[in-house]
């Protein structure tokens, strides 16, 4: 039966319509802000008032991947004919690509950045995800002495401000020699989303009826064997939110790979600012290399949005 | 040939005692229902011969072997849960094949096993869905697929049919009794419904508190229990009981109820197998249809009043006030029009019951 609606509801409707593009608009002003100026010509990033109409240009990412000097005078003619599309948009801002003596391109520091954010982000998203699988899995279905106690435990590692540990941590990261390198962060990411992961991974075990696995128990099958085939199919959406929430917090974290890091394992959120004190800001190659940066999340999450969806209203509906 | 024997079964959760010394012979091809209100102990029963729940005394045998100490995966018996517990990830096909991938069966066996367990129970054409689009009926009958696929020495069954509504539910146990009558497997089946026990089994456990009440056969457990729970857990409507006094009469024996001054006329053999109990704590029980109305005064008929009737269809049950006591009758449809209507009554003595109130058990009167 169709409910008979008042206009009064109507009305409420339209006014929560507003409202949603209101917020949306909010939320996604800073990403447009952020893409259309990685595609503007450097003179346009930073007119008052914004332009929003232009040519767009590859210009911000071919800088943003390649070292490149200030030209005291214009490229020859010959120079600029003789080089690729990508060097003659380079010419075009003043500046030029630096080669090394075989004239080889060099790159700049984005790619090896992004590369370790890669490389961090996802091992510490399936190490956290992972044990957090295991541990919540025995938290949910056996008997712990003191599990009250423990989980708060696990959950109190969140309580303190990063910052307050991260002098004490890089100082013992120097000690051990662990600064500055891809496995200390991985460590310390780790950590960090582990708590998380057990909590939010609890929560789904629980859901999880355990006849399922009784019933691999007594279909012949061991409890691993059961985790596996049963359990572990049955928690692919809270294992899949799960990971979006440790990707995201691993892919964005800036203070530790702050501090820990500089060169070798230093990943793209404290490198892409450092681009800001060199010389003249750039702010079209910032763009586009926070443009890039938002890109693996995106894709992540949109891959996992099924799972996701169903993963933030899960426990909220009754089967 | 599967027997299952519990000796002296022990099962405390914490301080909580659920099993106590259990003792049960189960034969071949036998289906046993375990009988009991929740939290009686028939489930943990159930859940530690599957080896689900580990006991704290006593042994499990299967064949004369003792198995409490093997895991679940190793004692070779299939159940059935009451939420049926099929794998949502899975097709039914898959769920029907899962017990047999534990096995080292080659996929044409496989193959082969599944379908003639689909067609015996009428799934053929449900393989390739999967289990959220099946009907509550369906589901089970995919349960039990999962359950008889690996042909296994025992079937245990909680609750199957619990979940189901009213109709299905009778339906089902009509198409489980089929079943078993067909496959002659061992069963253990668990229930709260004494309806469906009474259905089904072969022998009925009745549970209460962890202690085994009972053991017999749906009739034996019907017409002979042994103490007030079994009596009065067992059939429905429930059995009368009253406190009783025993008068020796002239001519016969008269057993008042309730404190009325007039008692129901009984034989006078009653005596001799009342044994010395005359006089102690007594209590009569009597199922309503053992209860006799008639609308004029007769010999060894009292007069009493009628209070409430329940028409139910086939029958009423109209409720008679004798003395403090309100007796339960079952009356063709209509016989009594309805509450404050004089009639006479008398209690049939071969359906009689009588209990010593204080130990609760049967005197095991029979006239």
């Amino acid at each position: 039966m169709a409910a008979v609606r008042t206009s009064s509801e109507i009305g409420l409707n339209r006014v929560a319509i507003v409202a949603v593009l209101v917020v949306t608009i909010i939320f996604l002003a800073p990403i447009y802000w952020i893409a259309s100026t990685a595609f503007k010509p450097r003179n346009l990033a930073t007119t008052i008032p914004p332009t929003v109409v232009f040519q767009p240009e590859i210009s911000p990412f071919v800088k943003l991947f390649t070292k490149r000097s200030q030209m005291r005078s214009p490229p020859t003619p010959e120079e600029y004919a003789a080089a690729p599309w990508w060097e003659r948009v380079v010419f075009d801002g003043g500046e030029k690509i630096v080669r090394d003596g075989k004239g080889q391109v060099q790159w700049s520091g984005y790619p090896s950045r992004f590369l370790n954010s890669l490389i961090i982000a996802i091992t510490s998203t399936v190490l956290a995800v992972g044990m957090g699988t295991f541990t919540a899995y025995g938290f949910s279905r056996f008997k712990v002495k003191g599990e009250a106690d423990l989980l708060f435990f696990i959950l109190s590692t969140r309580m303190l401000p990063p910052v307050v540990v991260a002098i004490p941590m890089f100082l013992m990261y120097r000690a051990v020699g662990l600064n500055d390198s891809h496995i200390g962060l991985i460590i310390l990411y780790t950590a960090f989303n582990l708590s998380f992961s057990v909590w939010l991974m609890k929560g789904f075990m629980d859901e999880i009826p355990k006849e399922y696995e009784e019933a691999a128990l007594v279909d012949g099958y061991t409890r691993m064997e059961a985790f596996f085939k049963i359990v572990l199919p049955e928690a692919a959406t809270g294992i899949a939110a799960t990971a979006v929430f440790c990707f995201i917090t691993a892919w964005n974290e800036y203070a530790f790979a702050l501090i820990m890091t500089n060169r070798r394992a230093q990943t793209a959120p404290p490198f892409i600012p450092s681009q800001v004190g060199s010389g003249l800001p750039d702010w079209t190659v910032i763009a586009a290399g926070t443009f890039l940066f938002l890109l693996p999340v995106a894709i992540f999450t949109f891959l996992l949005r099924n799972h996701l969806l169903r993963g933030m209203s899960f426990g909220a509906i009754r089967k | 040939m599967t027997q299952i024997e519990l000796r002296g079964v022990q099962k405390f959760f914490g301080a909580v005692q659920v099993i106590k010394d259990l003792n049960l012979k189960i034969s071949d091809n036998e289906f046993i229902v375990l009988l009991g209100q929740s939290g009686c102990g028939k489930t943990t029963t159930l859940r530690a011969i599957a080896g689900l729940e580990t006991i704290d005394e006593g042994d499990i045998l299967i064949d004369g072997k003792p198995i409490q100490h093997l895991k679940a995966a190793d004692r070779d018996i299939a159940m059935v849960f009451q939420s049926f517990s099929l794998y949502p990830h899975m097709s039914v096909y898959e769920n029907i094949a899962f017990p047999l991938r534990a096995t080292r069966k080659s996929k044409a066996e496989i193959e082969q096993e599944v379908r003639s367990v689909a067609k015996t129970l009428q799934i053929s054409e449900l393989l390739d869905k999967k289990p959220s689009a099946l009907s509550g009926g369906d589901m089970q009958r995919v349960a039990i697929g999962r359950a008889l696929v690996r042909r296994p020495k025992a079937m245990l069954m909680d609750e199957p049919i619990g979940a189901l509504d009213a109709k299905l539910r009778e339906e089902m146990r009509a198409e489980i009794k089929r079943l078993h009558i067909k496959q002659g497997s061992t069963t253990i089946y668990v229930t709260h419904d004494q309806i469906e026990a009474m259905s089904l089994a072969d022998r009925i456990v009745i549970m209460h508190e962890g202690v085994l009440q009972q053991v017999g056969s749906p009739d034996e457990v019907y017409s002979r229990p042994a103490n007030l729970f079994v009596a009065q857990f067992v059939g429905s409507p429930v059995m009368n009981v009253a406190d009783a006094a025993v008068a020796e009469t002239a001519s016969s024996v008269s057993v008042m109820v309730g404190g009325a001054a007039a008692g129901f006329e009984f034989p006078r053999a009653l005596l001799s197998k009342l044994n010395g109990h005359a006089g102690g704590q007594l209590a009569l029980g009597i199922r309503p249809e053992g209860v006799l109305i008639r609308r004029d005064a007769a010999d060894g008929f009292l007069p009493v009043e009628t209070q409430i009737v329940e028409p139910l269809g086939s029958f009423d049950i109209v409720d008679l006030k004798v003395g403090s006591k309100m007796l339960r009758a079952r009356t063709k449809s209509g016989f009594v029009s309805g509450p404050g209507e004089k009639v006479f009554a008398r209690i049939d003595p071969a359906q009689a019951h009588f209990f010593d109130t204080a130990s609760g058990k049967s005197l095991g009167v029979r006239l």
